[in-house]
């Protein structure tokens, strides 16, 4: 019982994992919340399944899903950070919080606003692994994170955008003494930022076997309690804190009961920013840009 | 023939006159030295140079080329870079790393490329830069946890990594004990003979003396005196405003 339970919170937490990493990329960068990655979470969820209900193959939807919300991202970055991008921070915080309403509001338009059911046969092999039974949807969500955390990893080690974002995060006006052009990299993270989103998206439908255009509120918030967790500074924290939270809120759910499921979540979030603001893995006296 | 040349540059912050109606000649090739009390304006003009400020008048034209307007990351694509008076360095990153973030070439396939794969260049001119400043024992060491004047040396080769045609340098021996002056002027001149044209800030008169061809001195924004470093030991003006009388 505990360790399928374990098995059920890494599977939500790897999801929180890729949706806090679009929210920290830009986080990281411009030191701004894109609260508006949320709901390309959710736009991605809705893009990418209703291609697979079409009967597309599963790469297919998450591929879709990540160049659909990529875009998007870059769209918002455009209209809601760019042209704000020298006024103080709570001017694009708002303006993607704008972004964020409208996404929500077309989707119900769009979609309707009752779940989005997924139909039980679809991906429905289970794995018996001891006392342990693993659902292939499960199996695609950890394996689709963990690949797209380790092309992350690559990517930002290894490619001249991936260390001329890191040197922007650091010093933007040295990055681009250097040669980083800034503009085009910021449209990378932003493009980055929304893909990652958008392929949680379709994972958590894959999870649950059901969408709504209110999961960017319910889960893709969450993501933003796992990177204060983590630490905004540190992409390990981020690898760190979604397992964590995960698992924490479904041991919650099987052994304290539903109604304090987001209250551990969030009160770990708050007791992060009392006790240790700088997040777990967070850099000492690199103080959270929130 | 001058590689840069200001022409009537005016920067203004507000009511402060920060740069007034400049103008001078970078001849190429040369070490041309700016000196001036603090406040003259030195480090504005380099933040004019490279982009950072765009100056309220004025022209500034790389061969010919008119840099106002332009993006600093373009300005710097086009040959120029800058050490600063206070180190900048990257604080996550390694000494190689800091090398790799130096970008020339342009364009999405490229920016996407891994580093091992965007051609041997970029790799080779690190790897050449850790040489020619003793950093390859430092290579893998996270650069700000260096000593001052190892930092010192990896802020000038991610400077020179690019490749420019034109350095700035803000106060390269600042915290130096002579010696260690004294080998950065050696490396200094060697890179001058390979063609690399050099414009240096700096307060110590004699380190300005032994390497500058030509010193031009600022004062509350303007130009007081331009000349060869004997010209300007002897000049009224300067003594008044910024060497002193010598004893």
């Amino acid at each position: 019982m505990l360790l399928q339970q374990l098995v059920n919170g890494l599977t939500l937490g790897a999801v929180y994992t890729l949706v806090a990493l679009g929210f920290s990329l830009v986080m990281g960068v411009l030191g701004i919340l894109n609260l508006a990655v949320a709901e390309l979470f959710m736009l991605g969820g809705y893009v990418g399944l209703t291609l697979m209900l079409d009967g597309q193959p599963l790469l297919v939807g998450l591929g879709a899903a990540a160049l659909f919300t990529g875009l998007l991202g870059v769209v918002v970055e455009r209209v809601a950070y760019q042209p704000l991008r020298h006024a103080p921070p709570i001017a694009p915080l708002l303006s993607t919080l704008g972004f964020s309403v409208i996404f929500q509001t077309v989707a119900t338009n769009v979609w309707g606003s009752d779940p989005l059911l997924l139909p039980p046969e679809l991906m429905d092999a289970r794995y018996q692994l001891g006392s342990v039974s693993v659902g292939q949807a499960q199996l695609v969500v950890m394996a689709t994170a963990v690949g797209l955390v380790v092309g992350l990893a690559l990517v930002m080690r290894h490619t001249r955008f991936g260390t001329g974002l890191r040197a922007i995060a650091e010093n933007r006006d040295v990055a681009r003494l250097l040669g980083v052009p800034a503009p085009l990299v910021t449209s990378g993270a932003f493009a980055l930022s929304g893909a990652m989103a958008g392929v949680a998206g379709v994972l958590i439908g894959l999870h649950y076997g059901a969408l709504t255009p209110f999961v960017g509120v319910e889960v893709g918030l969450k993501a933003i309690a796992v990177m204060v967790v983590g630490g905004t500074t540190s992409i390990w924290g981020v690898l760190l804190a979604g397992p964590l939270l995960g698992v924490l809120e479904v041991m919650t759910v099987a052994f304290g009961g539903a109604a304090f499921r987001d209250m551990t979540v969030y009160g770990l979030m708050i007791l992060t920013l009392l006790l240790r603001p700088q997040g777990l893995l967070g850099r000492a006296g690199g103080a959270q840009r929130v | 023939m001058s590689l840069l040349s200001l022409s009537g540059v005016t920067c203004r912050f507000g009511g402060i006159t920060a740069l007034n109606n400049l103008s001078l000649d970078l001849p190429a090739g040369a070490i041309t030295g700016v000196i001036g009390p603090n406040g003259a304006g030195k480090t504005t003009l380099f933040n004019c140079i490279t982009g950072a400020y765009r100056p309220s008048e004025g022209e500034i034209r790389l061969r010919g080329e008119s840099l106002l307007g332009m993006p600093p990351h373009r300005i710097a694509r086009r040959g120029i870079a800058r050490t600063f008076q206070n180190i900048r360095l990257f604080p996550s990153m390694t000494v190689w790393e800091h090398l790799m973030v130096v970008q020339r070439g342009g364009g999405l396939r490229a920016a996407l490329a891994p580093l091992g794969l965007s051609g041997p260049a970029p790799r080779h001119r690190a790897e050449q830069a850790l040489e020619r400043f003793g950093l390859a024992p430092f290579r893998d060491r996270l650069a700000t946890t260096l000593p001052y004047g190892v930092m010192r040396r990896v802020e000038l080769a991610r400077a020179l990594t690019a490749e420019p045609a034109l350095l700035l340098l803000d106060e390269p021996v600042a915290g130096m004990n002579h010696e260690e002056a004294a080998g950065v002027a050696s490396l200094l001149q060697g890179l001058v003979a390979d063609g690399l044209t050099l414009l240096l800030i700096e307060h110590d008169m004699g380190f300005v003396e032994q390497l500058c061809q030509r010193v031009h001195v600022l004062d509350f924004g303007t130009l007081i005196a331009s000349g060869t470093p004997a010209e300007i030991r002897r000049n009224p003006a300067v003594i008044d405003a910024y060497l002193g009388v010598e004893a």
